[in-house]
């Protein structure tokens, strides 16, 4: 079946396209070049006045895995606030902050976004997070998969070993795992919380290993750039949540020399100490030094007011949150000689001096950080705000006189404590595009997504275009997920299943040897039992494994 | 014949992942690293495999066609026993979403004692190989530990080698509560489990006492239901002084009216003893028969754990109302699904309204069900996922012999595509 989306206004920064009328065709759930000589166009969508980009790409959600099922387990209460009535189309589910696996397909969806990446996928979990984004319908999936504070790579770098036994243990963990992309958590420090360390900075030794997260950095984002893994390592750094930590943040950046990096939900990690509550933005200092290191990209993790919930791999700094919880409630566990996890209930307050300067500080980040290809839209879903909260912060940067109707509401302290209100700069249509798309796919590396050009998936959404940046966001005219119209205007019409997206890059098979022996004597289940087989994705007949080029590789 | 290693097994709930089972056409004889409960598990004899409905054997399409028939107008059906793999709960949470119905875990009201205290205050713990590996004192609350899971102290304690303690041998148990039946806590040089007995009812009282002496409070008794003062300063010292103890129940085990206040006891005693410059951590037992499974898929899938009513159209929670015996006893249910795919013995509670049976071949019962469909059971008939105890390890569960049977998943899923083209 041919497809034409006649007359829109695209904005396709992956092909430089900014805010021009052009024709859209769609064949065999893929974008081609309008057809030589005579066609039939089956089905035609007259775009005429509207905002065609291509489908949305979150880069870091908690949208799989265990942690965010203890979440969804600890708080009915919330569930109770949001109760989604089963349709002749879709599921019945729960919403609000951490919501069913079916909804949270049909809201992304329902957004414009086409495609979500969850950024904590541990090694012994990666079955159930699997599992869960398999029941999430619409999106396009795919994980990073947590080292850092895994009891074998400190063995191996207490023991000496050399980077290459380093990148064959990454290759093979991403494989078992099935992920695309290296995430580290509060380097080493999951582990050091084990054995009763309560902080670890950047350069403070694991008591039992001696090892340090300056240490476990560099070594992974080594082995991420030398296997040839497109996705740069994926960190979430020390101290989260500590006033000063921008120091930190600064150092790691520094320490990392050059290699690529991604920091995480920067906005945690950019707490000054000044003023009467010795809490103070960071934000001008990391945007500075990202603007001046090309190898360092961010995404923000803005806090937006209201009732959420935390769910982290970091159980050390959980662990240290939970005096903050709202409700009352926290869970942490150490897991597997793996990782661990802490799950913390949040209520942001707009009247709260730390809330509100959070709020703040990830705006700062946003306007402040000169590259849209190099800072990434999140709220670190659901640990800032649930990801429903996206068309509210997309007005948010592109209307000051929004945002600074906004920020005359927060508590008063905290406005003195911002540069908010001079920050003069508003996002583009184009620069959201480059954020939440174009970006995104660039730097996930995934080949034929999160662009308008012939040869991309036909994932597109269509907008009406609003003054009212919310109002346009949050409910699109059209998604075209695959080719396959899944919205319309902004509520799901029909549903499929996404792919999952991987890389594989090489290991010498003999990295098996030690592994063996480590989970015959260690471990509590056998290595083959553990690795993840491509079956297990696509053995019920609506998984797929999309195998995105590495580094060097000839596409 | 074949021998196949390496079996993870989904029935001891301790991830066993090293069984040797041999294979004679569909009979199975454990020939390696079987335990009291795995190997009946695994040999239980295939009987069943047609389907009956009223008593008469007939095929499976039938038989879907007379369960989707009897599901069809239903105004609240209960699935009961919820006992399967992750595909069976996906396709039994399909089928109650699409007629209304209530879905209940078999084993919820033993559950429930963990997460009304988990949803009330929450928890630290841990996992298996963290307790292999670090734990240095373990403390059993009102469970016999053994009879639960028969090689949890060959497998995670007297383990050869553990990478953070110099000698697993000289790791310390403490039993409160049931003295164990067998001696398998006993280190492997002999030495035999510290036991503070009392009664399973009266561990509400003896626990509070523990967690105020872990606090430092004083107590003026000199004794708790008959276990000495001085005897639980003991315990509440060697917390302080271990680097990294746990502290393991079974909910199920704590059979008094509401044990979950014994759970958040321990839960926030395990806190206390982390504000206390030291490791401690909770390691709550289950994951037999599906239990684990149930409740993880039902998390996220409804946001719930698996004691969920769809009747308004959308998911509802409540962990005292949506209890099956509950339902049929009140007369609120009007049909019963049950589905047991682990456990032949697990047969549905007798009642006076249609009945369905999606179970596992082998089963008896008192009371012919309205429709039988013996299905294979995950782990030996068909691939699959289990969740361990822990609830973090999902086990990928093999396929070991054919016997025809279907799936629990086949089977629903078919049962609630009959209900869509109706």
């Amino acid at each position: 079946m041919l497809i034409k989306l006649i007359g829109g206004t695209v904005y396709d920064p992956a092909s430089g396209v900014d805010g021009q009328r052009q024709d859209i065709y769609i064949e065999d759930g893929h974008i081609v070049n309008k057809p030589s000589g005579d066609f039939q166009v089956d089905k035609e969508y007259n775009l005429k006045g509207k905002v065609v980009m291509s489908g949305a790409i979150d880069m870091h959600t908690h949208i799989g895995g265990g942690k965010g099922n203890i979440a969804r387990t600890l708080l009915p209460e919330d569930h109770r606030q949001d109760p989604v009535m089963r349709t002749d189309i879709c599921r019945s589910g729960c919403g609000h902050a951490m919501p069913s696996t079916f909804v949270t397909g049909y809201r992304y969806a329902e957004m414009g976004y086409t495609a979500g990446f969850e950024p904590a996928l541990l090694p012994v979990n990666a079955r159930q997070a699997h599992m869960e984004m398999a029941d999430i319908p619409i999106l396009d999936k795919g994980g990073y998969v947590m080292l850092g504070s895994d009891d074998y790579l400190l063995r191996l770098l207490t023991a000496n070993k050399d980077q290459k036994a380093i990148n064959d243990y990454v290759a093979w963990t991403m494989q078992s795992a099935k992920a695309i992309g290296i995430k580290v958590v509060n380097p080493g420090g999951i582990n050091a919380f084990k054995f009763n360390q309560r902080k670890l900075d950047l350069d403070e030794q694991n008591s039992y290993y001696g090892v340090t997260p300056r240490d476990i950095l560099r070594v992974l984002a080594t082995a991420v750039k030398e296997i040839g893994v497109p996705h740069p390592l994926h960190v979430h750094g020390c101290n989260l949540g500590v006033p000063g930590n921008m120091q930190t943040t600064l150092d790691t950046i520094q320490g990392i020399g050059g290699l690529p990096m991604h920091l995480t939900h920067i906005q945690f990690h950019s707490y000054g100490t000044e003023g009467d509550f010795k809490f103070s933005s960071g934000a001008a200092q990391i945007a500075e030094a990202v603007n001046n290191n090309k190898n360092i990209t961010i995404d923000v993790g803005q806090v937006l007011f209201g009732q959420t919930v935390t769910a982290s791999g970091d159980s050390m700094r959980q662990h240290a949150n939970h005096k903050h919880a709202s409700p009352n409630k926290w869970v942490t566990m150490d897991i597997e000689c793996d990782a661990g996890c802490g799950v913390v209930p949040f209520k942001y307050k707009d009247k709260n001096f730390v809330n509100a300067l959070q709020w703040a500080i990830g705006l700062e980040t946003f306007l402040l950080v000169n590259d849209p290809w190099r800072i990434f839209l999140t709220t670190d879903h659901p640990n800032g705000a649930p990801f429903i909260c996206y068309p509210h912060l997309i007005r948010l940067l592109m209307d000051r006189s929004f945002r600074n109707e906004v920020l005359s509401t927060i508590h008063p302290e905290a406005q003195k404590m911002t540069t908010l209100a001079s920050i003069t700069r508003e996002y583009t249509l184009q620069e959201i595009a480059i954020m939440t798309r174009a970006g995104a796919a660039k730097l996930i590396g995934l080949k034929d997504r999160g662009g308008l050009s012939a040869g991309n998936w036909a994932d597109i959404t269509v907008y009406t275009d609003n003054a009212d940046r919310q109002k346009m966001f949050e409910k699109p005219d059209y998604v075209f997920k695959d080719g396959q119209l899944v919205v319309v205007d902004g509520k799901v019409v029909s549903t499929k299943w996404g792919t999952t997206h991987t890389v594989k890059p090489n290991f010498d098979a003999q990295v098996e040897k030690g592994l063996k022996d480590y989970f015959d004597r260690y471990l509590t289940m056998k290595l083959g039992n553990f690795k993840i087989s491509d079956d297990e994705i696509t053995e019920d007949g609506r998984g797929s494994i999309t195998v995105h080029p590495l580094k060097g590789d000839v596409a | 014949m074949t021998e196949i290693t390496e079996v993870p097994s989904p029935f001891c709930g301790i991830g066993t992942d090293d069984l040797t089972i041999r294979v004679d056409g569909v009979s199975l004889k454990v020939i390696e690293n079987g335990c009291a409960v795995n190997t009946p598990a695994f040999e239980q004899a295939v009987t069943d495999t047609s389907p009956r409905v009223d008593g008469k054997e007939v095929s499976l399409e039938v038989a879907i066609a007379a369960a989707a028939a009897l599901l069809k107008d239903t105004g609240l059906p209960v699935i009961g026993g919820c006992a399967t793999d992750v595909n069976g709960m996906r396709g039994l949470l399909a089928l109650a979403d699409r007629c209304g119905a209530v879905v209940d875990n078999m084993n919820f009201t033993g559950a429930r004692n963990n997460f009304l205290a988990l949803q009330d205050s929450g928890w630290m713990n841990t996992t298996l190989a963290e307790v292999k590996n670090r734990c240095d004192l373990l403390l059993v609350v009102g469970t016999d530990l053994e009879a639960f899971a028969p090689r949890f102290f060959e497998r995670y304690l007297w383990n050869k080698q553990a990478m953070f303690l110099d000698d697993t041998g000289h790791r310390e148990v403490i039993y409160l509560g049931k003295t164990p039946s067998g001696d398998a806590s006993s280190t492997p040089s002999g030495q035999k489990a510290q036991v503070s007995e009392c009664a399973t009812e009266d561990l509400p009282e003896v626990v509070a006492v523990l967690r105020s002496l872990v606090k430092g409070q004083p107590i003026r008794a000199e004794s708790v239901c008959g276990i000495a003062v001085a005897d639980l300063q003991t315990i509440a010292d060697k917390f302080k002084a271990a680097k990294y103890s746990v502290v393991t129940w079974a909910a199920g085990a704590l059979t008094y009216n509401h044990a979950e206040l014994t759970v958040q006891t321990l839960s926030e005693m395990i806190k206390d003893i982390n504000n206390q410059n030291t490791r401690c951590s909770g390691l709550p037992l289950g994951g037999k028969e599906g239990d684990q499974t149930a409740n993880q898929v039902c998390g996220w899938t409804t946001g719930y754990p698996a004691r969920t009513r769809f009747s308004r159209g959308y998911p509802e929670y409540d962990p005292y109302l949506n209890d099956t015996v509950f339902l049929l006893a009140s007369g609120e249910a009007d049909a019963l699904v049950w589905v047991q795919a682990f456990n032949v013995n697990a047969v549905p509670p007798v009642a006076e309204l249609p009945t369905i049976v999606v179970g596992r071949s082998g089963m008896t019962f008192i009371k012919e069900p309205d429709v039988f469909i013996p299905v294979g059971t995950p782990g030996i008939d068909h691939a699959g996922y289990a969740y361990r105890m822990d609830n973090v390890v999902a086990i990928r569960l093999k396929k070991l012999r054919d016997a025809g049977l279907p799936s629990t998943a086949q089977v629903l899923n078919a049962i609630e595509q009959a209900l869509q083209e109706r």
